[in-house]
């Protein structure tokens, strides 16, 4: 018997790798329709006001310019505001781009010149004079914290922290305090794809547009509904997707403006943006914590008080679950936490890679780890000493939670029994060396989703859902899953995603893809198994063995094949022999999976953590005060990996992206024209190979039958929670000295 | 002054093929392989030669094809992404980069691994460190870099396993 060697849980090659390193995977701005325009935006220098005039005479004078289009000729729209709420937005008013005159932000486009060449239109928009009248604004943060507000109807996802005990008084009675201001600068998501958006207006007049996005049927309703379009009239693909950690879970002003373009020119067009215009969108929310904690000498926590501010623009109201995580995650008698948004005259901050957690986490493991040393207690100690089982904020037991056994087995990888309690006692030459750890946790969330299966007459099998694969490995634990629920080798599938007329799948983020979209394939394989099955139970024309075998379910699909279980002889069948005895040239089925009655009912009753243990070496130039990680290990309890491979480059892309968190990421806004300054990789520095030590990422064992349908928790946030604070704690236990903003840089 | 407006001759030699044309001068080589001839395998992520992710060979060398315009290299030879491999003949970084996991979301990919080639015929692979240090032009934000440092070492150990098999 052959043995399938692709199944679920074994670490498979991308199946999307050969299109992606050959450069024939085909990204948002690279589709060639025939007479398309170049699009490029103008941008509002100012963050607040109303524009006066547009002199375009310069700009148009540009050989090859074809248009420009401004608030003033711009075709209709949606009449209603609301018509333009897309499907992830916030509560308040959606920016609705070349609306009106008014400036609400800096960056806002104001035009966008469209010309046969790229080059033509960006120096027809170099060219384009506006004039504005000059309001009032504010862009300080400082300033903004005057004016914390708790918006009216809060965000769909938005869950309100809960008190328990009394916190205050608890707090006034510990011998030991701790008390920290935390600060997280803003960040930019910077996939290294810009947004883009191609609109092929294909020969019917319907447009196919080719997007930067993670929910292409998010993007799809939204353009029918802004631009009042018939619901055929717009395809949205996205089957490859430079990266996006957020950025394209909103549909950015880009596609809006391109598909508003083609209802106006009647031509295919593209509009890009530019790097430094990746800067005038999205945005992680800068961030204040006011974290107390209070103990007794034995490292007993018995109050916790988190406030947190985040920050918003002045017509969007974005939350984040900022000051949970600590409530949820830790035993302690007596919590409290308040949260509130802070308004400023920029863009709308939103949602980046582990939104809130990546924050709220992250600040209140550094907090954890100044208690646990006021305690004169191991960081690791501490945390096991105050480990809840439950989710203490809810008071509600959990799905599973192997985290206990995450911080042990991420201990002894690290050696993290050899550590000296006291800071500053390893060095070696000029470098002091320190190691640090912190927790982190995010949620495990299921959506409903649906996917079709189809066995074609060449006996592969086609799974398709709208899911978008934005370098998540989401093409290839498809695959895998579908490989495993109909027994067939990995090379016999097809996986179709990232195309809004596919069966439907929420917009991908929060790590539920996996989870969601994979029990919806399993399912589907399952049903097309049983329909292949019976519709062969209706021909009487089948060999006996197969007829007997249908009968006395005997007949099982292996490795691509219908074999007899039962009985001496081996019998046989290739699904493409099967299939055509079937007497019909595919057969098709489409499942949603939906959590059931049985899921639903747990859900109300338990909470569902992904979790992990990050430990981390850093050395601190005593001289020059540069920071080098050196080594990282993160211990995950994530449910079932689907992929150990591809799960394992999630869990450290995170960690790199949280090492910039920690060391090198600050969006600097001059508040004097509301701008964010170092719009550009050299200023805006991310990590580069340089920055980055051998990460090691291991998977703990945590089997759980109730938190999806496969028990998949999903691995894509949880590395951007924990290990920006190992990195803090371990730069305090290199040199004993606390910091309290993020990023940590040299002279702080 | 000269009007930057008026299309000048370009002569290159694109992964094998001859390119003959009349370009306007502010054409880079990155926006000329990418709009004007379609092959978009080589990407742009700044446009400034901040990320890598435009890497192209010319003459054999590494570079960044949007600081260079396609009129200033007459009789370049230009090696994209493109010009390595086919189907059943991957470039062996190629291959190394799918065993190695060495990519997420793919856009950064093309300039990784024509760094990596350039990289292997500078020599600066005595180490780990030192492939980081020289591969640190190269951005991912998807922070693929350990897999990108172990493809780069799986055919540094290839290319060794051959020089030892020739010569015995
Ligand atoms: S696009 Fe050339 S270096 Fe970024
Ligand atoms: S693989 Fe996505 S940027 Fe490198």
């Amino acid at each position: 018997m052959t043995v399938i060697s692709t199944t679920i849980g074994q670490s498979v090659s991308r199946i999307d790798g050969f299109a992606k390193v050959t450069g024939q995977a085909r990204y948002a701005a690279e589709p060639h329709p025939s007479g398309m325009l170049y699009g490029v935006i103008v941008n509002s220098p100012i963050a607040r006001g109303r524009i006066e005039t547009i002199r375009e005479e310069a700009a148009r004078a540009v050989p090859g310019v074809v248009e420009i289009m401004t608030h003033l000729n711009r075709p209709h729209t949606a009449l209603f505001e609301k018509s333009y709420v897309d499907g992830l937005g916030v509560p308040g008013s959606p920016y609705r781009p070349l609306h009106d005159g008014e400036i609400r932000f800096n960056g806002q486009p104001v035009a966008v010149v469209f010309a046969e060449t790229f080059e033509a239109a960006r120096e027809a928009a170099m060219l384009m004079e506006v004039d504005y009248e000059r309001w009032p604004h504010n862009a300080d943060f400082e300033v903004a914290l005057h004016q914390k507000y708790m918006p009216e109807k809060p965000r769909s996802n938005y869950v309100p922290p809960k008190s328990r005990g009394k916190a205050a008084e608890a707090y006034a009675l510990s011998p030991i305090k701790v008390e920290g201001h935390y600060h997280l600068a803003p960040e930019h998501h910077n996939p290294m794809e810009m947004h883009a958006t191609t609109v092929i207006v294909e020969d019917d007049g319907k447009f196919t547009v080719w997007d930067k996005t993670q929910g292409p049927q998010a993007v799809q309703a939204y353009l029918t509904s802004a631009l009042s379009l018939s619901k055929d009239q717009v395809r949205v693909r996205n089957p490859y997707v430079g990266g996006a950690f957020g950025s394209g879970l909103r549909a950015q002003h880009n596609v809006f403006l391109a598909a508003l373009a083609a209802k106006m020119l009647k031509r295919s067009v593209r509009v890009s943006l530019t790097r430094q215009q990746m800067f005038t969108h999205v945005f992680r929310p800068e961030a204040i914590m006011d974290i107390a904690l209070g103990a007794t000498p034995d490292g007993t926590l018995q109050s916790m008080i988190v406030e947190g501010v985040t920050d918003t623009s002045r017509f969007e109201h974005n939350m984040e679950n900022l000051v949970v995580w600590g409530l949820i995650n830790y035993k302690c008698p007596n919590a409290t936490a308040d949260y509130k948004v802070v308004p400023r005259d920029t863009y709308t901050s939103s949602d980046m890679r582990a939104p809130g957690a990546a924050t709220g986490v992250n600040l209140f493991e550094m907090a954890i780890d100044e208690m646990a040393y006021a305690c004169s207690m191991d960081p690791l100690t501490f945390r096991l000493h105050n480990y809840s089982d439950i989710d203490a904020m809810h008071d509600m037991p959990l799905t599973s939670k192997a985290l206990r056994e995450a911080m042990l087995q991420g201990a002894e990888r690290f050696g993290w029994q050899n550590r000296p309690m006291t800071p500053g006692k390893m060095r070696d030459g000029k470098e002091l060396i320190g190691w640090g750890m912190a927790t982190g946790i995010w949620d495990a969330m299921f959506s409903p989703t649906s996917a079709r299966a189809r066995l074609t007459a060449d006996g592969r099998l086609h799974i398709a859902t709208a899911a978008s694969d934005i370098g998540t490995g989401t093409y290839t634990i498809l695959a895998q899953t579908a490989s495993e629920a109909f027994n067939i080798p990995l090379d016999q599938i097809d996986i179709e995603l990232g195309d809004s007329t596919l069966p439907q799948c929420p917009t991908e983020g929060g790590s539920w893809t996996a989870a969601s979209a994979g029990a919806a394939v399993w399912l589907a394989c399952q049903s097309l198994r049983e329909k292949l099955f019976k519709t062969l139970g209706k021909n009487s024309n089948i060999s006996a063995w197969l007829t007997e075998g249908l009968r006395h379910n005997t007949v099982v699909l292996q490795d691509g094949f219908l074999k007899n279980t039962d009985g001496d002889e081996a019998f046989e069948m290739s699904l493409r022999d099967a299939l055509s005895l079937t007497g019909q040239t595919e057969l098709e089925v489409e499942e949603t999976a939906k959590p059931g009655l049985r899921g639903t009912i747990s859900q109300m009753r338990k909470a569902r953590f992904t979790h992990s243990a990050v430990f981390c070496e850093v050395r601190v130039d005593e001289e020059l005060g540069i920071v080098r990680v050196t080594r990282l290990v993160n211990a995950v309890a994530a449910g079932r990996i689907m992929n150990p491979k591809t799960a394992a480059s999630q869990v450290r892309g995170a960690m790199v992206m949280a090492t910039g968190m920690a060391l090198h990421e600050e969006s600097l806004m001059d508040e004097r024209v509301g701008r964010f300054m170092n719009h550009n990789f050299s200023e805006y520095h991310i990590p580069a190979h340089a920055d980055i030590p051998d990460m090691d990422v291991l998977f703990v064992n945590e089997e759980d039958t109730e938190v999806s349908p496969l028990g998949i928790k999903g691995v894509g946030e949880i590395g951007m929670c924990g290990t920006a604070a190992a990195i803090a704690n371990a730069i305090f236990h290199a040199t004993g000295r606390r910091h309290y903003n993020l990023p940590i840089v040299p002279g702080d | 002054m000269t009007d930057l407006s008026v299309a000048r001759p370009c002569r290159l030699e694109i992964n094998g093929k001859s390119y003959v044309a009349d370009l306007p001068p502010c054409v880079t080589l990155l926006d000329l392989l990418r709009e004007r001839l379609d092959l978009t395998g080589t990407k742009k992520g700044c446009d400034h030669g901040q990320c890598g992710a435009c890497t192209v060979l010319v003459d054999g060398k590494r570079v960044k094809s949007c600081l260079i315009f396609a009129v200033s290299i007459p009789d370049a030879k230009v090696i994209t992404i493109e010009g390595l491999g086919s189907e059943g003949h991957l470039h062996p970084m190629q291959q190394a980069f799918i065993d190695r996991d060495a990519f997420q979301c793919g856009y950064c990919t093309p300039g990784q691994i024509m760094s990596a080639i350039a990289l292997l015929e500078e020599g600066h692979t005595q180490s780990r460190e030192e492939i980081r240090e020289f591969m640190s032009g190269n951005l991912c934000r998807c922070g693929a870099y350990n897999g990108i440092i172990d493809a780069i070492e799986q055919v540094i150990a290839q290319q060794q396993k051959n020089r030892t098999g020739e010569a015995a």
